[in-house]
Parts: structure tokens; C-alpha cells; sequence
């Protein structure tokens, strides 16, 4: 009889136990592959959690208010064809909470905490996930945000393939200068970075001002990038959300970020007061806030992007996927219009600036079908 | 990142504005400890080790021992502060502060105010405070309220090392004079602390639990008594909200009615005193600002109207214990709302 486990997942290196929000589904339920199962609430931030297999919920063990620790047993499905009885699923649930240890075992495709290397006098901190032979990936942060970003895709995408998720200069743990601040030395230090990890040739994806970056390192060395995918990216159009920059380098405490960080998301209940709280403690880092002035001045003077790269996607050769939000308040979903035919384009429906938070699973699939 | 104590949090925080700031200077009794004897320098690095290892970086012109005498300590580091450089001077402990009132009080509080705004005393005082460490009523008192009452005056009370460096970072680079209270029972809780250099601005709340149900506000060491009883009443389906003010002057009032508007219930847990301490404070602002929020009495769970007790069963019960917080929460939580007459 195959039975398989619900577990809560580990969603980035923090986080230690989820809270059942709700249900999606009932015991007797049919599931496929990536059905939503249930929410779970961490102190940061709510996510939806998947069916990884197709079958039956047979147990439901988990009740909405109760916290579990990461990897604890939310349910059970019984694989597509089987009618495992009542008392099997009791010696599984109970097999399983017997051998169990809280933050005992790691998840396959977990990420180890943060390394970094020096690129060009630069520390660049990153993460890492995930082995194999595979082309590597590398996911590239926006404007304030970190490798921490991708806590809902690595380790998903790195079931396949090695995966690299860096904080830009500037940003995250890396160091807090960022040079002229252009799109272009930002590329330069990408393109560094993959030199320095001895990767010849990755599958690049940019989130926002990093679409930009990804779309500039191409720019650069072709021939070192196998594919692109595009989040709610920079460099397509001509306009960003100026109020937003100016009032995400200004804000100093939580009353000012609170409705600034709400417009990066189509629901601004995801914005948490630890989600406030840990972009607030890299704001107060020494050297952040004259990163982001230079950067922002840089990129996005006056609420105008001054880099544009629509043409390195010209090239059918390379294959591309664009993915935005419909409600993006950010940079307009309006710039995914126009583009060469061979260019994917997928717009989500009630997701806003950070559809890889918001709508996780959709683009983790959306992300591996693009890879292969 | 990496975990780091509250001991080595001010000391890195300290390291580092040294080095970035030739006018940080570091002045107090026994802050390296052996100046002028025959003896070990550095024997001390203060009587808690918090300043030690600086003195062999910065010298002794920047890491002044001083002799027994605190009026000589805090007059030199206004005067000093006034003149452009930002002394962080040592109280040993906030008991002894009787004897040298008048230089904080009435000069370095003052000097901003008295010369129309055109002098600066960017001072740090670092001071112990806390019951619980057998040392009877003179060395175990926590007298931030008497700080918290002067105007002119910033007060810092922090409860975990990643505040510890952050707040000691922004105190010395305020052009204030900052009263920076450290808890004898706190050196050694340890969380994740930056290695690089960061600023907590003042007056900005820290939220350790979040909750619906009651508002527990304390400071310092009682943050941890609150977010315990937080967690045990939380395995029982009681939502409790925590919320530690960082600073006592400015106080984060927003943050505190922000809560009690949420919750309705407010209990304030504090060390300080009896009378005319933080908890009263706050109840009376919480009283005048948002009574219509209440949906009960406000609690304060405070030190008893007495000195500290030598005796150690007497000590241990003059400390507000995570069982008297349950107890003022399960009372509030037991109070019914009293009916309006229309």
C-alpha cells in the first residue's frame, strides 16, 4: 500500500514551524499533482501547500490553529488506486510520528545557510541548492530584496538542478556598495560571480530590477546564458513605480514600510510584521540606504527606467519566459506587451510585484517547464 | 550571521565605533581594569567583561580607568561630550547614581535645552540594572524610571543582543545624552547579530509575540518573562502579544495603543518600581488615550513598594515571576466587560 506523507515544508532557512490556516480539501477527496492541499502561516508570511502526488486525502491530521513543526505530518494520501484501510493509516501515522524528530532531518533539496566568495573586491553572499550535472540556475533578486526571495522556488527547482541564489551589491549579507550602481556593473558582478563558481553557461532568472540585470549579463555574454525567465522584470519598459522606490529608502520604522511593502502584492495581508521587521533590519544595516539612493538614482531616476533590453530578446535560439502579476503596482504588467513570438508570456491573475511569493507553485511549474 | 551574547554585542558595537570614530572614547572604573598598579592590564575589561579587549586595540588614552568616584566620571563626559568627542561612560551599577544625579541631570540633560540648541552632548552612560543576583538593596535596583522622568534625556533598555548592538550603535552616534540600561541577568542570551555595523533608531517597539487576545508590554529582562508566559498560554489557545519598547524615552506609545486596539486587554510587566514607575506611566497613557479600547482593567505586574531583600527566597519573590504574569493575563482574560447603562 502506498501512502504518502504531507509534511510542512521549509520555507527558507528561518523558518521552524507552520500553522494550519484552512483546508482545501477533505478526507475522500481525488488530488492531483500540485492541487492545494491547505495554507500554512508562518510568523513571515502564508503559503499554499501542494499535493506532490496524485491519490486520495485519507487523513487529515493537522487542524486549522494548530502549529507543526517543519516537517511534521499535516496529512495522508493514499497513491491514485489504492483504499488503504483505517487501521494501515493509523500504524503510518503512527510509524511516522514515532520516528519523527523536530529540525532532525533535512529536507531533500534543502539549502545550507549562506556562503559567499568575492567578486572583484565585492563579498557576494549566496545560496546554494541542489546537484547534478544539469546547466545551473541562477536566481537574481530585485530592487531591497535578497536571495531570501526565492525562499518559495529553490529548493523546489533545485529537485533538478543546481541552484544559486545571490544577494546583489548592495543587498542582503553581500557588501553594502554598490559602484556607479548602473544595470550594467550590477551585470558585471553577476557575470563575475558565475566565473567565480566556474559555471560557463546558466539558465539565468531576474526578479524585477534583477530581470534587468539577467537581461544586461546577456547582453554582455551571450553565449553564456541557455535561457532567460523574466519575473515582474525591469528593462522591458519605460516607467517603475517612483513613490514606491522613494518610500522604501525612507522608510524607517514599521508604520512607514507597512504601506509601502503592501503595494508589492496583490494582498497586502501577506505583508507580516516579521516580513516588515527583516526588511527593516537590512535598512539599518550601515551603507544600505546610500546603496539604494545611488541604485535607484541610477536605474530608476524619477520614476524612469533608463535600461532598455527588450532586443536580447530577439534571439529565438534562447528560450524565454516572461511571468508577471496583473496586479503588479510595481512595474506595470502592460511591458510584457509586444514581445517577440517565441517569447513565453504568462500573466497571473490577483498576483501583484511578487508573483514567486504569491503565487509560488505556479511559477515554480511555470519555471520547470521552462527549464526542462 | 552569526549567534552572538549580549556581552558581545556591546563589545563588538563598541569595537566597531571606535574604530570608526577616533572621538569615541570609553571612561568608567575598571572599564580595562590595572591602570596605575603593578597588576594584569586589562584584568577587568569592565566588571562584567563587556568592555574587554578594547583597551589593547585603543589604548589608554581611549579607554580611561578611572578612580572610585562617579560625580568625576559623568562631569568629565559631558564636558567632554560638549567639546566634540562622544564619551561612552560607565555606571557600574544604576545604585550608585545618588552620588552623581546632578551631572546628568541638571548639566548633561540640560546643556541642549539651556543654550538654545547650539550645544551638543552626544554622551553615552552605560549602567547595570536588575534584581536576582544576590546583591543586595544598593547594587540590584533597576532606577530607569528616575531617567526616564528627566527630559533631555534618552532612555535604552535592551531585552536581546541583536537590539543590544544596534541600539549602543545609534546611542553613540545620537548627539544626545543616552542612558544605555543593560540587565545583570541578560550578558548571555544570545541570538543572531550582524557582523556589520547598524542603527536602531529610538522609540520604534519590537513586537516578540504576536497576539489577539491580551497586550503584554515590558522591558528589558521582563520581555522574557513575557514572551514565556506568552508561549505556555498560547498551547492553550490564549493569544498573547508582546511588545518590548526598546526605549522608555521617547516611548513608542503608537505602537502600544496600536495593540490595545487590537487586543483590549493590557497588562505591563515591569522591574523599575511600584510607584511612579514605567507600568504606571503607561497605564495612565493607555488610560487617557485609549480607554475606549479596554475591555477590562489595565494590570501592572510590578516589583513590590520595598528595597530589594538580601534574603535570596525574599529576592526571588520580589521579582515579577512568569507565575504572576499568568495570573494578572488569566485574570483579565476572567473579567467580564462591564455592561454600559444606555
Amino acid at each position: 500500500m502506498s501512502l504518502h506523507a504531507v509534511k510542512v515544508p521549509k520555507w527558507g532557512l528561518s523558518m521552524e514551524e507552520g500553522a494550519v490556516v484552512e483546508w482545501h480539501v477533505a478526507e475522500g477527496d481525488d488530488i492531483a499533482v500540485g492541487d492545494e492541499l491547505l495554507e500554512v502561516e508562518t510568523s513571515k508570511i502564508a503559503n499554499a501547500v501542494e499535493s506532490p502526488v496524485a491519490g486520495r486525502v485519507v487523513r487529515i491530521v493537522a487542524q486549522p490553529g494548530e502549529t507543526l513543526a517543519v516537517g511534521g505530518l499535516l496529512a495522508v494520501i493514499a497513491a491514485a488506486g489504492g483504499s488503504p484501510s483505517a487501521a494501515e493509516i493509523d500504524d503510518f501515522v503512527e510509524a511516522f510520528h514515532a520516528n519523527f524528530v523536530p529540525g532532525g532531518d533535512e529536507e531533500e533539496g534543502a539549502t545550507a545557510g549562506p556562503q559567499t566568495l568575492d567578486v572583484d573586491g565585492v563579498r557576494i553572499s549566496y545560496l546554494a541548492a541542489g546537484s547534478g550535472e544539469a546547466i545551473p540556475l541562477v536566481l537574481v533578486h530585485g530592487f531591497g530584496g535578497d536571495a531570501n526571495n526565492w525562499l518559495f522556488n529553490l529548493a523546489e527547482l533545485a529537485i533538478a538542478r543546481p541552484v544559486f541564489a545571490l544577494d546583489l551589491p548592495g543587498h542582503g549579507a553581500s557588501t553594502k556598495t554598490v559602484g556607479e550602481g548602473s544595470v550594467a556593473s550590477l551585470a558585471a558582478t553577476l557575470l563575475g560571480f558565475l566565473d567565480a563558481l566556474a559555471i560557463p553557461r546558466a539558465h539565468l532568472a531576474g526578479h524585477s530590477m534583477g530581470g534587468a540585470v539577467v537581461l544586461e549579463a546577456t547582453r554582455r555574454a551571450p553565449e553564456r546564458v541557455a535561457s532567460l525567465a523574466l519575473v515582474a522584470s525591469a528593462g522591458l519598459g519605460g516607467l517603475v513605480n517612483g513613490e514606491y522606490l522613494r518610500g522604501f529608502i525612507a522608510g524607517q520604522s514599521r508604520r512607514d514600510m507597512k504601506p509601502v511593502l503592501a503595494q508589492l502584492f496583490c494582498d497586502p495581508s501577506l505583508v507580516s510584521r516579521d516580513l516588515i521587521e527583516d526588511i527593516l533590519k537590512y535598512k539599518r544595516l550601515d551603507g544600505v540606504t546610500a546603496s539604494l539612493e545611488t541604485l535607484s538614482a541610477g536605474i530608476f531616476p524619477g520614476g524612469r527606467q533608463t535600461a532598455a533590453l527588450r532586443g536580447v530578446l530577439d534571439d529565438p535560439a534562447r528560450p524565454a519566459l516572461v511571468i508577471w502579476g496583473r496586479e503588479d503596482r510595481i512595474v506595470s504588467s502592460d511591458d510584457a506587451h509586444g514581445l517577440p513570438g517565441h517569447v513565453r508570456v504568462e500573466v497571473l491573475d490577483d498576483v501583484g510585484h511578487m508573483p514567486h511569493m504569491e503565487a509560488a507553485g505556479q511559477v515554480n511549474r511555470l519555471l520547470q517547464e521552462h527549464l526542462g | 550571521m552569526a549567534r552572538k551574547t549580549i556581552r558581545e554585542a556591546i563589545n563588538e558595537a563598541l569595537r566597531q565605533e571606535m574604530a570608526r570614530d577616533p572621538d569615541v572614547i570609553i571612561i568608567g572604573e575598571d572599564v580595562s581594569g590595572g591602570a596605575g598598579g603593578s597588576g594584569e592590564e586589562d584584568a577587568y575589561g569592565g566588571v562584567m567583561g563587556v568592555t574587554k579587549g578594547l583597551i589593547g586595540e585603543f589604548g589608554r588614552e581611549r579607554v580611561i580607568d578611572t578612580p572610585i568616584s562617579e560625580s568625576a566620571i559623568m562631569g568629565a563626559a559631558a564636558g567632554a561630550a560638549t567639546t566634540g568627542l562622544r564619551p561612552v561612560a560607565e555606571l557600574m551599577f544604576v545604585d550608585f547614581v545618588g552620588v552623581c544625579f546632578d551631572q546628568i541631570m541638571n548639566q548633561a540633560a540640560k546643556f541642549r535645552y539651556m543654550f538654545g540648541g547650539k550645544a551638543r552632548t552626544p554622551m553615552v552612560l552605560r549602567t547595570m540594572i536588575g534584581a536576582g543576583f544576590r546583591a543586595a538593596a544598593q547594587h540590584s535596583q533597576s532606577l530607569y524610571h528616575l531617567f526616564t522622568a528627566v527630559p533631555g534625556l534618552k532612555c535604552v533598555l535592551p531585552s536581546n543582543a541583536y537590539d543590544a548592538k544596534g541600539l549602543m550603535i545609534q546611542a553613540i552616534r545620537d548627539d544626545d545624552p543616552v542612558i544605555f540600561f543593560e540587565h545583570k541577568a541578560l550578558y548571555d542570551i544570545a541570538d543572531e547579530v550582524p557582523d556589520e555595523a547598524y542603527t536602531i533608531p529610538f522609540g520604534e517597539a519590537n513586537f516578540t509575540r504576536e497576539g489577539d487576545d491580551v497586550t503584554i508590554v515590558a522591558f528589558s529582562r521582563m520581555v522574557h518573562i513575557a514572551n514565556e508566559v506568552a508561549d505556555k498560554l498560547r498551547r492553550e489557545g490564549v493569544s498573547v502579544e508582546v511588545l518590548d519598547p526598546r526605549t522608555s524615552s521617547p516611548l513608542d506609545t503608537d505602537s502600544i495603543l496600536e495593540s490595545v486596539e487590537k487586543t483590549g486587554r493590557l497588562v505591563i510587566v515591569d522591574e523599575s518600581a511600584a510607584r511612579c514607575g514605567l507600568a504606571g506611566d503607561i497605564a495612565g497613557m493607555v488610560a487617557q488615550e485609549g480607554f475606549d479600547f479596554l475591555r477590562g482593567p489595565i494590570r501592572q505586574v510590578t516589583v513590590p513598594h520595598t528595597p530589594v531583600p538580601f534574603a535570596p527566597t525574599l529576592e526571588d519573590a520580589y521579582i515579577p515571576s512568569p507565575a504572576k504574569v499568568e495570573a494578572a493575563v488569566r485574570q483579565l482574560l476572567d473579567t467580564k466587560p462591564r455592561r454600559m447603562s444606555a
